[in-house]
């Protein structure tokens, strides 16, 4: 077994932010109240999915530059699973906006971006589908994926600051450091953030290494007949 | 495609001319950016896929993939923007006209203009390379061109109610910006893609 450290680590850390994301100390603050033990899982989730995706425009470049498939195997499932977490992030954005906004989807900018950025990697993956030949399919793919994140990042962190966003950050409300202060709150929030960029990461591993498989076995058919 | 702006404008005209007060300013504006966008979409969509496969060959050895992007950007902002002012016009003679500030108004437009023709440029030429690439067009380029929508939006609709210059600085920086990102981008990405 190598290098199987990180994945004990990923579990301890997961456990870790979930029992202390249950039962640790809290601020009170009015409002959110209780809810704010969400940051842990909502804000986490959603810093985890822009490093992912980061990570994934990386792999991108590199592929640009060097050509190797293995390269765009690593993108690909890195924004599968970065859309994964997007979609949980939204999940449960919602449920904490039901209780504190009174409204599961208010016509937030953040939360409308938010669902645009999720259609544009949504559509990276259907632009994946779409091409028979594999190089052909990774360079096209990755120069849409760069694009992608740079179109990503003004859209979930430019623009809401911009307009008024229920959002901390925007329109007025202080941004996110500023009562982030607590240092109960980021015992448990950056831990979670690691956690879930590895719990992502280990997703992403599985499935590469099953891509790598099914080539070397379609290739075995291919030499075979 | 002036003809295509025409026809649809003419449309919305005969849609709406049952109830014609009931077109607010808001209403006026999305409509005509609405218009504009699907007008940029199916205008620029060509740019790429009609161009023959002995054509390509010819550009590719005559010139540099940095060229022929930067020149594809600049003829279809020239198109975006004829289009867009010849639409504009036909669309204020039919549909009235309640811009209070003109010189914002086409600055918006030209801003505009160029921004639509940078993206959709960019994804045209990776659809072209795709089999099903009409499909693919409308589906990679809407979420894209989303922000960049609303902010003309935005922008447009203080053009309208005649705000003064310094409440709009934010939304042309920004439009500005936008647009210069995606232009570097394009000049950098479309080497990789012209290559295939």
């Amino acid at each position: 077994m190598r290098k199987i450290w990180w994945k004990i680590l990923c579990i301890v850390i997961i456990f870790y932010v979930i029992i202390m994301g249950l039962m640790g100390p809290v601020p009170r603050l009015p409002i959110i109240n209780e809810s704010i033990r969400n940051t842990y899982f909502h804000v986490a989730l959603w810093f985890a999915m822009t490093i992912l995706l980061f990570t994934s425009m990386i792999f991108s470049i590199k592929y640009l530059n060097k050509g190797l498939i293995k390269d765009d195997d690593v993108a690909s499932e890195l924004a599968k699973s970065a859309i994964f977490f997007g979609i949980l992030g939204c999940l449960t954005g919602s449920t904490w906006a039901n209780y504190t906004w009174g409204d599961p989807w208010p016509n937030d900018p953040k939360l409308n971006g938010a669902a645009i950025g999720i259609l544009i990697y949504l559509a990276y993956l259907l632009l994946r589908s779409s091409f028979e030949d594999e190089q052909r399919k990774a360079r096209i793919s990755s120069v849409y994926n760069i694009f992608a994140f740079a179109v990503f990042v003004p859209i979930i962190y430019i623009l809401p600051r911009l307009t008024d966003s229920l959002h901390p950050g925007s329109g007025g409300n202080s941004t996110f450091g500023s009562y982030d202060i607590d240092n109960d709150i980021r015992k448990v929030l950056y831990p979670a953030v690691i956690g879930y960029v590895l719990l992502g990461l280990w997703f992403a591993e599985l499935r590469i290494r099953m891509k790598i498989i099914n080539r070397v076995r379609e290739e075995q058919v291919a030499s075979n007949r | 495609m002036l003809l295509y702006v025409v026809s649809t404008v003419f449309v919305c005209y005969l849609s709406f001319n049952l109830r014609r007060n009931q077109l607010t300013p808001i209403v006026w504006n999305t409509l005509f950016w609405i218009i504009l966008l699907f007008t940029a979409v199916n205008a620029i969509a060509k740019s790429f896929s009609q161009e023959r496969y002995g054509r390509l060959l010819y550009y590719y050895n005559l010139c540099s993939p940095q060229a022929i992007i930067i020149s594809k950007i600049v003829y279809n902002s020239f198109i975006m923007l004829l289009l867009s002012t010849f639409g504009f016009i036909f669309y204020a003679f039919v549909m009235g006209n309640p811009v209070g500030d003109m010189g914002l108004f086409s600055i918006c437009m030209l801003l505009a203009a160029i921004g639509f023709a940078s993206v959709l440029t960019l994804v045209a030429g990776i659809a072209s390379k795709a089999d099903n690439s009409a499909t693919l067009m409308a589906v990679l380029s809407f979420p894209i061109i989303i922000p960049m929508l609303l902010m003309t939006i935005r922008l447009a609709k203080n053009a309208l109610d005649g705000l003064d210059w310094s409440v709009s600085t934010d939304e042309i920086s920004t439009l500005l910006s936008i647009d210069l990102i995606v232009i570097t981008l394009s000049y950098l990405l479309f080497p990789y893609l012209w290559r295939s």
